[in-house]
This record gives structure tokens, C-alpha cells and sequence, in this order.
């Protein structure tokens, strides 16, 4: 499996264009279960990325660790899902020094919620790389609520903080690393359009 | 709108061998705009049949309405502005000045900011300094120059621990490594002085992984002068005759053919000109047009840019 | 002669209404008879003495009302105002902006005094006398933006320039066509205009870009872009969308002149002093379709302007739903003659 493809967007449609070693210099990578393959794709072809790395491992299975611990990064912790790993992020953003690169693999959720936490410590959009691996599935804001839904795979989808009925779009805020949903049946309440699979 | 100031000169002072520092006011002591740290006017100097004008950074508080400051170094082989400015020039001359503009504006999200000035590249952070003064905002600043005799800077720097003086001569030069090395997330480094000095400061940034969004610089110069040239206006035929020491810009406002323009130093863009056909080379001086648009031979920018070869004409 | 201020609302009874006076000075967005997207930037301020283009921030009969609905949304959804940190400095300058240029435009209802750093303002039509210290926030009872812009009608975006880009980085935004300025800000000026069709393709926006990042202190321009509302709601936000939809349904042939209204936002483009900002002002207008027919030149043209619109910009500006209805009921006043150029109602008297 490599970098999903997307069908080419409006300008605020985030793109990920895969992981490119930048070489051994201080580095964050967060990865989730899916993620971590392009991890070790990016250590096979320069292990030196490995050196000063700094990895966090989004998943449940322990055991994912275990194998990228082989390839020798500075240090490696694994979280099991994504506000967790919010502490040990920020200890590293706290620390980091001009010239550190973030790399993150993973879901559009992944890379949205730790791009948007750099961004706000003040990391340059340029530093951070990012290449999508494993489900289309997004992280939804409620353009009414405020509320964000998780994992998203179908348009339109039920907010699972107001429980209205949202259509998804490709608008999406770096700044809250979230797609925004909006109201699918404003005008004519109770005329839904038929449910999709979200298509890359 | 307002586009011209007509300002007094109050004061003139030798800063060293080579600079003078001017100050402006209101002839009737009005408030003048105030600007943003690093922004810059453009001073017209009618010399005769031939009306010059040329960029300089204020220096002076940008929050200070009662005046405006800026600091001239005299080129001896420039086109003859800066030294119109410190031969012609006396207290109590009316000069027309520009509206404060900004080409060299603070990144005001930084955590931190590291100036960096070569010689009389120190201009724009004098301001800057101060707007990041008021502001509370961390800096550090590095003033490197030649000498202390030449060091026209030095009158005009406080004393502190977060304002470093590298005078080569004295043997103490920047190492611009360590000054760059562990600089935290979200600093922002500006460069302003020689070509040379620019390019090392990027370069080092980018050796420490620093992307190009935080690295800042402004190569401020005035139009250079160079061999007479003609240029044709496609609209009426007419020839405009381009002096030794007149750029083109002013060349076309002495044959009152209008072209926009805002910094007269190759940098905001305004003055981009359409080029109808060129026989011959145009040597690009601007920091506007990208290498492929140069090549192309499509586009000049009239207020640093001169020709040289057969004929060229532009689409005005 | 004292400005009368309108008792109005805008949601739930709407009562809005426009005087005869307000109608005359409505900037009628169409300068011929079809309509596509264009740059159209001129000079601002400066315009026939009364229009809305007079004065730098223009006041009318609707202030006091709108900045009364403006507080009621601010009431239910605080975010509606924001500013990122950095962009606190233009908040002042935009605050500076508008009290020198209220004071100077309308002496009889406001009046600024500087002495200092100390700066005594007064509102009067809104009973406001404060006394507060420049670039001290402590000593306003809001931040500059928020402050200024609950005193100012049309809604407010501030620009930061960098890496040769705009920035939406802070702005108030209470009566907007359709989009969040909570989702929307930390945009650069693409990413912000990505849900507009068409232009992007055209370069509508590089050549706006470009020429806003040219734009010095001391030169201000504006222009002015159009939408279609039903019922005169300042509010269509997206936030509110579920509760302001359903009303875009209640349209009928019958009541279409009344409750059709064409808004139109007049932009202002300004640099500001101290932070190098771009102010971006969006001042709405609200005049019904019977309002706008009044003026025979005005029915005509806006007859085949909403006639022949691209289908998509119809869909985008959200009135396709209604076109049929619009274009049926506006067909009476459109005899065939031809229109004079401009988009004043009345040529100027010679």
C-alpha cells in the first residue's frame, strides 16, 4: 500500500504529498497503525532520518512498537488514540528548536489534528510532511454545533454531538484540522439525499 | 488619497565619515502618518533638469507622528542621489516624500525575531526594534560592520545584552551557525545589507532545516546607473532617451509617460512593464521577476532596469 | 439636519423597511445588463454627495438597529468575533481608522478627542462616552476589534500580509453571505475563497491578490459584490443555516417583491499603519425586489441580470431555487428599452 490518491480539490482541500527524509535532523513522526508503514518506507530509504527522530505510535496493538523500534529512532511511544498523545507532543514541541521537522502518517484525522497543535506552537507549515495511509475517513466539524464527529466515512453523516443530518465538504481549516459539515437538509427539513461512501 | 508629503528638513547630522542621518517634519508641525517597523519612503530629489528619486528605511519611532528619520550613506558611484542628498540638501529645504510603505514587515506571530544588519542594512531595524519594544515582543539583534569609524550604527543602537555590535576589523565576526543553531520553534530570522551577507544567512538557515517562510531579507538599493539607452513606447512611437545616471522610471516620468510605481527598489512590483519586442538584452536589477520571466524578456521593471543592444520597446 | 435612525429588525417579525432617501442611495450593484465576475476596484472614498460611496464608513438609518442585531448574535455565539494573537495591533489601527474618520464624516453624532495616549470618544447615537488609553486593551470593555466593529456596521476582516499572501487572521463577521469566519480564519486568501466556483479558474483571485498586496498606506479602494436573500436577515450565517433555510422556501409569486431582497456588500479595501495589515470592510445592503423597481432602470436591468446568470453562480449565490419566481415577477417591469450605462438610478442631472 503506498500514498492514497485524491481526486485533485478546492484550494483548501489539503493535499499530502509522502514522506521525504530531510536527512538526520531533529524530527517528530506520528504514525497510526496504518501510518507506520510509511515510516518504515522512509527509514529504508534513508535510515538516518531515524537518528534524531522522535516517534509517536497511535494504536492499540502494543506490538506495532515492537517492530519499529528496528529502526533505531531516538525515541518511540505509543498512545492509543490521538488526544493521548497530546502530552507527549507538546513536551516535544516545547523543547524543539528552529529546523525540526514533523512528519506524520497516518489518516486525514491524524495528520489534521497534529498539524493543527504544531501550527498553533508556532512550527511553520513548511516543516510538517505528511503522507495518508489506510481508510478515507475524516474528521468532521458541525458548522452548528462546533462538535466534532471522528472517522467519517459516509456523505451525509449524523453529528454525533446535535444529531443534525450534514453534508461533507472539502473546505477544511489547518487551524482546526477539520472538513466542515454542514446542514444537508436546511431549506426542506427531512429531505436527505441518499447516503454515499466517502470517495478519495 | 494621499500620496506625497511635502516635509521639511529639521535636522542633519553626520552619524560617520560616510552617512547622515536627515529628520523630517510638517512645515506647520502637523501629525505625519505613522508606519510599521521596517517600512521604507521614497524621497524625490529635483537635481537640476533631472528629478531622482530613491528609497530609504525610517528610522525613527514608527509611532511617532512628529517626524520622520532616515539615514543616508553617500555611494560615490551611484546615480548621484544620495550624494544630491548630502552635497544639495540644508535645514529648512521642502522635499516631497512617499507615504510610508512596507516591503520588510515583521512577522508579528513570531516567538521570536533575529535581525540581522550588514553596514547600512541596520536602517530597518532601528525601527522594528522599537515597534518590538513596544510590543514586549523577544529579539535579538546582530549588526556586523566593517569598522567602528564607518559603524554609523552604533550612534543609533542602544546598550543590551540582546543587541550584538561584530566589528570585523576588531576580528569580531558573526558565526552565523551559532546564531541560528537552537533558535526556538516559531523564531523568524531578517537580513538586510550586501548580497553576500543575505545569501549566507539563507543558506545557513537552510542548512538548519529552517523553512523559507521565517527567513526574511531586504536587499534595499537604489537604481544603479549605466551605459544611456533609448526605449520606444509602442503606443505613440515615441523615444524616450534613458541617461547615465537616470533610471528608467524616471527617464518615462521626465517624457511624462505615466507608469505606476510604489517602492522604486525592484521589490513590491508595481512598475511591472509589458515588454512589446527587445532586440538586445535587458539587465534586470529588480527582486521582482522570477529567472524564467527574465528570461522570457517579456516584462521589465522599469524602476531599477536598464537595456542594452538595438532596440526595445515597451507596451505603454 | 440630524440622521433619523430607523426602528427595525432583522429576524423574527422583520420590520426592516427602507425610506425613500435610503432606496435613492441604495448601491445598486449592476453597471450594465448581464453580469460576471470582474475585479471592478475603484477609488474609495469619493461619490455623488449622499451616495453610500461619500464617506469612508458610511452610516444611515439602519445603524442603530444593526448594531443591535449584531449584539444579539454576538449574545448567542461569541465566536463570531476573533482575532489570533498577533493581530491585536491592527484591531487598533482599525479602531483608529474608523473613530478619526466617524468624527471627521458626522460631527453631530460622533466625536473623538486625542490627548496622547488618552482618547475620549463618544457615539452618540448609542449613548457610548468612553475615555480609554491607546494600545492599552485593559482599558476598553472589549478588544479594539470587538470594541470598534460593535459601533460600525458591515462586517470586518483583517489581513495579514506574509510570504506574499493575505491572511484572514482576525476579523468580525455577523451578517455574511454564507461562510464562518470561525472555520474560515487562519485562511490565506485562497484557501478562504476555495468554495467560490469559477473564479479561481479565471484568475479572478491572483489578480485581486496581487493587486491588494501593491496597496500602499494612504490608498483605499472599493468594489461591490451582490447575493440574494429572502427576508432582510443579516444573520445568513452558516452556523444559523438550519434555522434561516427553511425560510428561503417561503417564497411565492405573491410575496416575492417583498421578501426577495437583493443584498449587496460594499467592500473597502485599506492599508493599515502600524501593523501592515489589510482592513477589509464588508458593509451588507438590504433593499427588496419593490424597493428596487421603483427606479425603472433598475427593474429593467436587474430583470435580465438574474434572467441570463450562469446557472452555477445562480446556485452559488443560493437563489436558484427561487430564480423562476424572481425572473417571472420582474419580467412587468422590463419593456425592452435599453438602459443607460453606470449604476445610479437616475443619470445625473447635467
Amino acid at each position: 500500500m503506498s500514498n492514497t490518491q485524491f481526486t485533485p480539490s478546492i484550494t483548501s482541500r489539503p493535499v499530502y504529498p509522502g514522506l521525504t527524509s530531510l536527512g538526520n535532523v531533529p524530527a517528530i513522526m506520528i504514525a497510526d497503525a496504518s501510518g507506520q508503514e510509511a515510516l518504515k518506507e522512509l527509514a529504508a530509504a534513508d535510515s538516518s532520518v531515524m537518528d534524531q527522530a522522535h516517534v509517536l505510535l497511535v494504536t492499540t496493538s502494543p506490538a506495532l512498537a515492537d517492530k519499529l523500534q528496528d529502526l533505531r529512532p531516538a525515541s518511540i511511544e505509543t498512545v492509543s488514540d490521538l488526544d493521548a498523545a497530546v502530552p507527549s507532543f507538546e513536551r516535544l514541541l516545547s523543547t524543539a528548536k528552529m529546523g525540526t521537522q514533523l512528519y506524520l502518517a497516518g489518516s486525514e484525522g491524524l495528520i489534521g489534528f497534529f498539524s493543527a497543535r504544531a501550527l498553533g506552537s508556532g512550527l511553520p507549515q513548511e516543516a510538517i510532511q505528511s503522507e495518508h495511509r489506510g481508510p478515507i475517513s475524516r474528521r468532521m466539524q458541525c458548522v452548528h454545533c462546533k462538535g466534532v464527529t471522528e472517522d467519517v466515512t459516509t456523505d451525509p453523516f449524523t453529528c454525533s454531538h446535535c444529531g443534525l443530518t450534514l453534508f461533507v465538504r472539502d473546505h477544511f481549516s489547518r487551524r482546526l484540522g477539520v472538513f466542515q459539515g454542514v446542514c444537508v437538509d436546511a431549506e426542506v427539513p427531512g429531505e436527505v439525499p441518499e447516503t454515499e461512501e466517502i470517495q478519495p | 488619497m494621499i500620496s506625497k508629503l511635502n516635509l521639511k528638513v529639521v535636522e542633519i547630522e553626520d552619524l560617520s565619515p560616510l552617512v547622515k542621518r536627515f529628520r523630517f517634519e510638517d512645515p506647520d508641525k502637523a501629525a505625519l502618518p505613522v508606519f510599521s517597523g521596517g517600512a521604507h519612503v521614497s524621497v524625490e530629489m529635483p537635481d537640476g533638469e533631472m528629478l531622482r528619486h530613491n528609497s530609504y528605511s525610517l528610522i525613527s519611532d514608527p509611532y511617532d507622528a512628529t517626524g520622520y528619520e532616515i539615514a543616508v550613506r553617500r555611494e560615490d558611484q551611484g546615480r548621484g542621489g544620495s550624494k544630491f542628498m548630502h552635497e544639495k540638501v540644508a535645514v529648512g529645504d521642502i522635499l516631497k516624500l512617499s507615504m510610508p510603505a512596507n516591503l520588510f514587515q515583521l512577522d508579528l506571530r513570531a516567538k521570536k525575531h533575529v535581525l540581522i544588519g550588514g553596514g547600512i542594512g541596520i536602517t530597518p531595524f532601528l525601527s522594528q526594534m522599537r515597534q518590538l519594544e513596544m510590543h514586549g515582543q523577544a529579539y535579538e539583534l546582530h549588526y556586523a560592520t566593517h569598522s567602528r569609524e564607518e559603524a554609523a550604527g552604533l550612534a543609533l543602537l542602544p546598550e543590551a545584552a540582546h543587541i550584538h555590535v561584530h566589528i570585523s576589523e576588531d576580528g569580531s565576526r558573526m558565526d552565523l551557525g551559532a546564531m541560528l543553531a537552537d533558535q526556538p520553534l516559531g523564531c523568524h530570522v531578517y537580513t538586510c545589507g550586501p548580497e553576500g551577507l543575505i545569501a549566507a544567512v539563507a543558506e545557513q538557515a537552510a542548512m538548519l532545516g529552517w523553512p523559507a517562510t521565517s527567513v526574511h531579507s531586504e536587499a534595499f538599493t537604489a537604481p544603479p546607473p549605466g551605459a544611456p539607452f533609448e526605449v520606444t513606447i509602442a503606443s505613440t512611437g515615441q523615444v524616450v532617451p534613458v541617461a547615465a545616471n537616470q533610471s528608467l522610471l524616471e527617464a518615462l516620468e521626465a517624457a511624462s509617460v505615466v507608469v505606476d510605481y510604489s517602492c522604486r527598489g525592484g521589490g513590491c512590483g508595481r512598475c511591472e512593464t509589458t515588454v512589446t519586442s527587445c532586440d538586445g538584452d535587458i539587465e534586470h536589477n529588480d527582486f521582482w521577476l522570477s529567472k524564467e520571466e527574465r528570461a522570457e524578456k517579456k516584462k521589465i521593471m522599469p524602476c531599477m532596469s536598464r537595456f542594452k543592444g538595438l532596440a526595445l520597446v515597451l507596451d505603454l | 439636519m440630524t440622521m433619523q435612525f430607523n426602528e427595525e429588525t432583522f429576524r423574527g417579525d422583520y420590520t426592516y423597511f427602507n425610506s425613500p432617501a435610503a432606496i435613492r442611495r441604495f448601491p445598486f450593484p449592476f453597471d450594465q445588463d448581464a453580469y460576471m465576475y470582474s475585479v471592478n476596484i475603484e477609488q474609495h472614498p469619493g461619490g455623488p454627495e449622499g451616495s453610500p460611496f461619500e464617506f469612508a464608513f458610511d452610516v444611515d438609518e439602519h445603524y442603530v438597529a444593526e448594531m443591535q442585531d449584531r449584539a444579539i448574535t454576538l449574545a448567542g455565539d461569541p465566536m463570531r468575533c476573533q482575532s489570533l494573537p498577533h493581530m491585536e495591533l491592527a484591531g487598533w489601527d482599525l479602531l483608529e481608522a474608523i473613530m478619526v474618520a466617524k468624527a471627521r464624516d458626522y460631527p453631530d453624532l460622533f466625536s473623538l478627542t486625542i490627548d496622547g495616549d488618552t482618547w475620549h470618544w463618544i457615539n452618540r447615537p448609542m449613548g457610548i462616552d468612553d475615555t480609554f488609553t491607546f494600545l492599552d486593551p485593559a482599558t476598553l470593555p472589549y478588544p479594539p476589534l470587538e470594541y470598534i466593529t460593535r459601533q460600525a456596521q458591515g462586517d470586518f476582516a483583517l489581513l495579514h500580509e506574509r510570504d506574499g499572501n493575505l491572511w484572514l487572521d482576525a476579523g468580525m463577521v455577523t451578517s455574511q453571505a454564507d461562510w464562518s469566519l470561525d472555520f474560515d480564519v487562519g485562511m490565506n486568501f485562497f484557501e478562504w475563497h476555495a468554495p467560490v466556483p469559477k473564479a479561481g479558474k479565471m484568475g479572478v483571485f491572483d489578480k485581486a491578490l496581487k493587486f491588494l498586496l501593491a496597496m500602499n498606506q494612504g490608498q483605499s479602494y472599493r468594489r461591490l459584490n451582490w447575493t440574494m436573500t429572502v427576508n432582510p436577515r443579516l444573520d445568513t450565517s452558516p452556523e444559523n443555516y438550519h434555522k434561516w433555510g427553511p425560510e428561503k422556501r417561503t417564497v411565492t409569486p405573491e410575496n416575492v417583491g417583498q421578501k426577495q431582497f437583493v443584498r449587496v456588500e460594499l467592500q473597502t479595501f485599506w492599508r493599515l499603519p502600524r501593523s501592515n495589515a489589510l482592513a477589509f470592510p464588508i458593509r451588507c445592503y438590504l433593499a427588496n425586489l419593490e424597493d428596487i423597481c421603483t427606479y425603472p432602470k433598475w427593474g429593467r436591468r436587474l430583470h435580465r441580470v438574474l434572467r441570463d446568470i450562469d446557472p452555477d453562480l445562480a446556485d452559488y449565490k443560493g437563489f436558484a431555487v427561487n430564480q423562476e419566481i424572481i425572473v417571472n415577477y420582474l419580467a412587468q417591469f422590463d419593456d425592452g428599452a435599453p438602459t443607460s450605462p453606470g449604476i445610479f438610478p437616475v443619470d445625473q442631472e447635467g
